[in-house]
């Protein structure tokens, strides 16, 4: 879609422009070049000079094990976070769609956990679960159940999808719930008429019409799980216990600026852009056959 | 007769789509619970911020608020554990502020240009700015890091601002919103010989009120939630935002060390100001949700 009146001059429209393009160079593609310029060289450990590999350093990552574990622990991750994020949130939209009156009141409470840090949300949830002190691992452990994510894997991860996807849920239910309230009533109800019960209904005519909105939140939450996230695993287990919980942002961080190797913290940098990249075109391809429009 | 018939058969018989009697309660119910676990780590957060030390350490933590409130947050806000949360939340609010403001203000000027102009270059420019959707400063942390590291913008207001305006999404929503601006009152403001920048600031501005301050919601919670970039170039604590410096309050190891009355106040504190802008301004809050993620 283009104007079709404008005004004239070049001057004025480049200088209008600059700003944004200045902050762009220098913050932004600069930094991108030399992420993928980086991903080339070794550093020699005075960092005075660096020597040129070629793609070594991807040759090595891909080879280590320890790399490779973090895809895995990335891909359960983000797959965990995105259906613990979407299924309570449809659930709740569906519940509040249901209501004539007092939604609002209700949506206003759910809106909080999405204004919440995801570095805050991950102390809250700590001080939870902490072993010594936290009201639900003091309850688990009158259950007789130990819980201590300090030392248990599985619990560690779970305890970071929680977090994770706890804010999450406030943000996919404002989406379902516009959604929900979009759908034409006329089709409920002829639907009602030939006799569909609730569950029928839903399944055969509310979902469906909702996949648009499904499909838009499952690529902005695996987005969120592999970036946004970083803040939560952090504050919560510094990606432990032994790099359980080191998904592939986390470990662009702790390579680069605790372990200092800067040429393979680049090169991790440009295999995740390629990752969000691929990611996100065969989610578009997959899910887009099965979207009703 | 016939018409009352009709009017009949249009609607439906009751309680087969709207909720009437026990299963309208049975909703209320499931809601009321649903919000009570999400609400949950809140409650707990609000709570150990009103007790003692003592309640804490000695489980099970209580689940009613206490009366230590006031001590609890007084010594937060003004002594705090490295620096007095006070000045955290200054520093997150100069934060969120800046990187709001100088995002709307770039963006509207680029999107003014973009649409309103054909110029040089202008493609090229578009999809300069396009790119920049793609890729969060998570991913190219440590060159950005090593810009501003040469630019002495470390420990510095400019230095947690600036990387943070480079992104288009802002760009982005304008460029939408300009598009559907009849072209009726460019014709009006040219034949009146309005300059661009009169039009703009006359009749553009006043138009995009309502986005701009959707998008300022947004905005200010993005900046004001920021982590691992203050995490990054803040070694000094005098410039911590309180959202990464509630970390640095957590020592690693020894939990009868930490202070979880003050840290908790601390967690509430940092949250306040994100929780009243969005559930003050809703309405714009969601609409500038919708528009700038579709």
């Amino acid at each position: 879609m283009e104007k079709r009146v404008t005004f004239g001059g070049w001057k004025l429209p480049l200088l209008l422009i600059f700003p944004q393009v200045l902050i762009s160079a220098v913050f932004f593609f600069y930094p991108a070049g030399q992420a993928i310029w980086q991903s080339l060289f070794i550093p020699d450990p005075f960092g005075l000079s660096a020597q040129f590999v070629g793609l070594g350093n991807f040759e090595f990552l891909l080879s280590d094990p320890y790399y490779r574990a973090t895809f895995a622990t990335t891909a359960i991750f983000s797959t965990l976070v995105t259906l613990v994020s979407l299924i309570p949130a449809l659930f709740l939209a569906v519940l509040a769609d249901r209501l004539i009156k007092g939604a609002g009141a209700y949506r206003t409470m759910l809106i909080w956990p999405y204004a919440v840090a995801p570095a805050v949300a991950g102390v809250l949830w700590l001080f939870m679960f902490n072993p010594r002190v936290g009201v639900v691992a003091w309850y688990l452990g009158q259950l007789g159940y130990d819980w201590n994510h300090v030392l248990n894997a599985g619990e560690a991860m779970g305890l970071v999808v929680v977090a994770s996807a706890w804010g999450r849920i406030s943000y996919n239910f404002l989406f379902f719930f516009a959604a929900l309230q979009a759908v034409p009533k006329s089709l409920i109800e002829a639907a009602a008429i030939d006799g569909a019960r609730f569950w029928k209904r839903f399944f055969t005519i509310v979902l469906p019409l909702l996949s648009p909105t499904t499909f838009f939140l499952l690529v902005v939450n695996v987005v969120y799980s592999f970036f946004e996230t970083f803040g939560v695993i952090h504050t919560i287990t510094s990606g432990g216990p032994q790099q359980a919980t080191t998904i592939l942002v986390y470990k662009v961080y702790s390579d680069g600026f605790v372990g200092q190797d800067l040429g393979s913290s680049a090169a991790q940098s440009v295999i995740l852009l390629i990752a969000v990249g691929l990611l996100t075109v065969i989610q578009f391809k997959v899910v887009e056959k099965r979207v009703h429009y | 007769m016939a018409r009352s018939f009709d009017d009949q058969r249009n609607e439906p018989p009751p309680g087969m789509v709207e909720e009437r009697g026990r299963s309208i309660w049975l909703t209320h119910l499931l809601m009321i619970v649903g919000v009570a676990v999400i609400f949950f780590p809140i409650w707990m957060a609000l709570v150990a911020s009103t007790v003692t030390q003592q309640d804490i350490v000695q489980p099970p933590m209580r689940l009613l608020p206490g009366s230590h409130a006031v001590e609890n947050y007084t010594k937060a806000l003004f002594s705090g554990v490295n620096v007095p949360v006070g000045q955290m939340m200054f520093n997150s609010l100069v934060m969120a502020v800046g990187i709001a403001v100088g995002k709307i203000v770039i963006s509207l000027l680029s999107a003014f240009a973009i649409v309103y102009f054909r110029f040089p270059g202008r493609t090229t420019f578009f999809w300069m700015i396009f790119i920049t959707l793609m890729l969060p400063v998570e991913v190219r942390i440590v060159p950005t890091y090593e810009v501003v590291a040469n630019f002495g913008m470390l420990n510095s207001y400019s230095g947690l601002i600036f990387p943070l305006i480079a992104s288009a999404t802002a760009t982005f929503l304008f460029r939408q919103f300009f598009l559907t601006v009849p072209d009726e009152l460019t014709e009006a403001a040219r034949v009146d010989g309005a300059r661009p920048m009169r039009f703009f600031f006359d009749i553009l501005l006043p138009m995009s009120r309502t986005n701009i301050a959707a998008l300022f919601v947004i905005l200010f919670i993005y900046g004001w939630n920021q982590y691992l970039w203050p995490l990054l170039i803040t070694t000094d604590p005098e410039l911590n935002t309180i959202v990464m410096g509630l970390k640095q309050m957590l020592p690693s190891g020894g939990d009868d060390l930490v202070e979880w009355p003050v840290i908790m106040a601390t967690s509430i504190l940092a949250m306040v100001p994100p929780v009243i802008v969005v559930v003050s301004m809703q309405k714009l809050f969601i609409r500038g949700l919708v528009d700038s993620e579709k």
